[in-house]
């Protein structure tokens, strides 16, 4: 059974001046540790999309299920990572990480040392007793995923999480985010507007088109390499972006 | 030998860093040098003045005559005074300061209380609040009560007013993070709105001391029978200008030392948040 189900959802928005459809009878499945990339113009939804797959908006029509179960914030069983890291200034790095579990009433002596486990294995050892505002930029996002996954998500939902990182970092980052969740085999959710980082990252690209959103064509990416950096560098790399480049822009 | 020397020979030369260090020790010391100098000559431009007869120091005052009169008050009498003024001031800072906050988030909490709000809210904060005096006096009584309350009245608006306005514009993005780890409104209120206010609230402390003050001397003017602004009030009255001018010095150096305190706790807030001058 998949991981994450939606079936034939339908969004739409009222608002004062008009009546908006954001997603349009959209159905996808997601497999427990894979990686999906959604990709498509630019205002097609795709926080919309996220918002719903994270419980924060229900369907007009249709149906969000992760494992089975109707989604709802409240579960825990999404970690939604956004464009910024948006850790709290005036908490330490090792308070930020156990938020989700401070929120959820989770915080035991186990879930806590897994948390810190987490900022050792992944370079934040020595930053618990620091300030988000002692980081780098790639550090605080590198804070920011453990934070999401401090609570142990099922699915983790990633909303344009390079975005706000210098080009620099940003690939970097990108390697460092993957192979996190990779080793920790979560299944995880990419929206992004960048096809190449969709294409070096996803096991699977689906292409949505512009509003209403809904499937317009999926990719399943199997170039031979297991870091983003390394797909970046393949031959094939190109091939696989000018296909979802042409699917996006058609 | 030459090596051991060289030490020596280096403490002579100063190094950019060192030059830089005395320069600022000095900015520094010349600052507070012609602070305390402006003072000074304040007072002894004011004195001389006075001695002079350039100015009537009977309208004017001058420095000995405000120490003089300093020392004939019965300083028993002058302490209860400033207790009463102190007291007034303080726990109208402190109520309005309390019940603003307190407001500020249930309007927040409460859309539709908001939005019904507004207008009165906006009104409330156009008219002069001491149109409302005589009201005040004759609803609860012509004391400090009434006194407290003009303080608790023009504090009030304002900190409700600066304090939602901080509330509502908490980054969305983290209420949005909140949110999608299940927190309910109340966990959003007190791990994410308030904490990340903290320096707004010392902020609107800060502005309070200031508007205090002015409510508490304001209220005074109308109605006391005791407090500095009472004593201003009955100098003015007896044209005793030393006296108003007394006052007012301690009013000044009272108003200064709350200022201070609220000062300092910004500095350790600061320091907590992280925020740079």
């Amino acid at each position: 059974m998949a991981l994450l189900e939606i079936s034939h959802a339908d969004v739409i928005y009222q608002t004062e001046k008009s009546e908006t459809e954001a997603v349009r009878d959209l159905t996808l499945s997601v497999d427990e540790g894979e990686f999906i990339a959604l990709v498509g113009p630019s205002g097609c939804g795709k926080t919309t999309l996220l918002s719903l797959i994270a419980g924060l908006l229900t369907p007009t029509s249709g149906n969000v299920t992760i494992d089975g179960q109707k989604v709802e914030a409240k579960s825990g069983n999404v970690g939604y990572m956004l464009q910024r890291d948006n850790l709290f200034e005036w908490r330490t790095i090792e308070q930020n990480v156990l938020l989700g579990l401070n929120v959820q009433k989770k915080l035991t002596e186990e879930s806590r040392r897994y948390a810190l486990d987490m900022l050792d294995k992944y370079g934040l050892g020595d930053f618990k007793a620091a300030f988000p505002t002692q980081l780098s930029g790639g550090m605080r996002q590198r804070a920011a995923l453990i934070r999401t996954l401090a609570f142990k998500p099922r699915l983790l939902l990633l909303d344009e999480p390079f975005s706000a990182v210098d080009f620099q970092t940003r690939m970097t980052v990108c390697d460092d985010v993957h192979s996190i969740i990779k080793k920790e085999n979560k299944t995880a959710v990419l929206v992004t507007h960048d096809i190449s980082e969709a294409v070096s990252m996803a096991d699977r690209i689906i292409v949505l088109t512009k509003r209403p959103a809904t499937v317009k064509a999926v990719f399943d990416i199997d170039i031979a390499a297991s870091t983003p950096m390394g797909r970046r560098e393949n031959p094939e790399f190109s091939h696989w972006f000018d296909k979802v480049w042409k699917e996006v822009t058609q | 030998m030459k090596d051991k020397s060289m030490p020596c020979l280096m403490r002579k030369v100063k190094t950019p860093r060192q030059i830089y260090l005395i320069k600022r020790r000095t900015d520094k010391l010349t600052t507070i040098l012609l602070q305390i100098g402006l003072l000074v000559a304040f007072i002894g431009i004011w004195e001389l003045a006075a001695k002079l007869e350039w100015i009537d120091p009977f309208i004017m005052s001058c420095p000995s005559r405000i120490v003089k009169i300093l020392s004939t008050l019965e300083m028993q009498e002058l302490f209860t005074h400033i207790a009463y003024t102190l007291l007034e001031c303080i726990v109208g800072f402190l109520v309005a300061s309390g019940l603003g906050i307190l407001i500020a988030i249930l309007l927040w909490r409460f859309v539709k209380l908001r939005r019904v709000l507004d207008p009165y809210i906006v009104v409330l904060n156009a008219l002069p609040k001491i149109a409302l005096g005589p009201m005040i006096i004759i609803w609860v009584g012509a004391g400090a009560q009434a006194i407290v309350v003009m303080t608790v009245l023009i504090c009030i608006i304002v900190t409700v007013i600066s304090m939602l306005n901080a509330f509502m514009s908490v980054d969305e993005g983290k209420i949005l993070l909140m949110r999608s780890m299940g927190a309910g409104k109340l966990q959003i209120l007190f791990k994410l709105i308030i904490p990340a206010n903290i320096p707004a609230i010392v902020n609107m402390l800060k502005i309070n001391v200031g508007l205090a003050w002015v409510g508490t001397i304001m209220g005074e003017y109308l109605v006391s029978t005791a407090g500095l602004g009472y004593l201003i009030i009955y100098g003015k009255q007896v044209f005793k200008m030393d006296l108003v001018m007394a006052s007012t010095v301690i009013l000044c150096v009272l108003a200064t030392l709350m200022y201070l305190a609220v000062a300092g706790i910004e500095k350790i807030t600061k320091k907590r948040y992280h925020i740079d001058d």
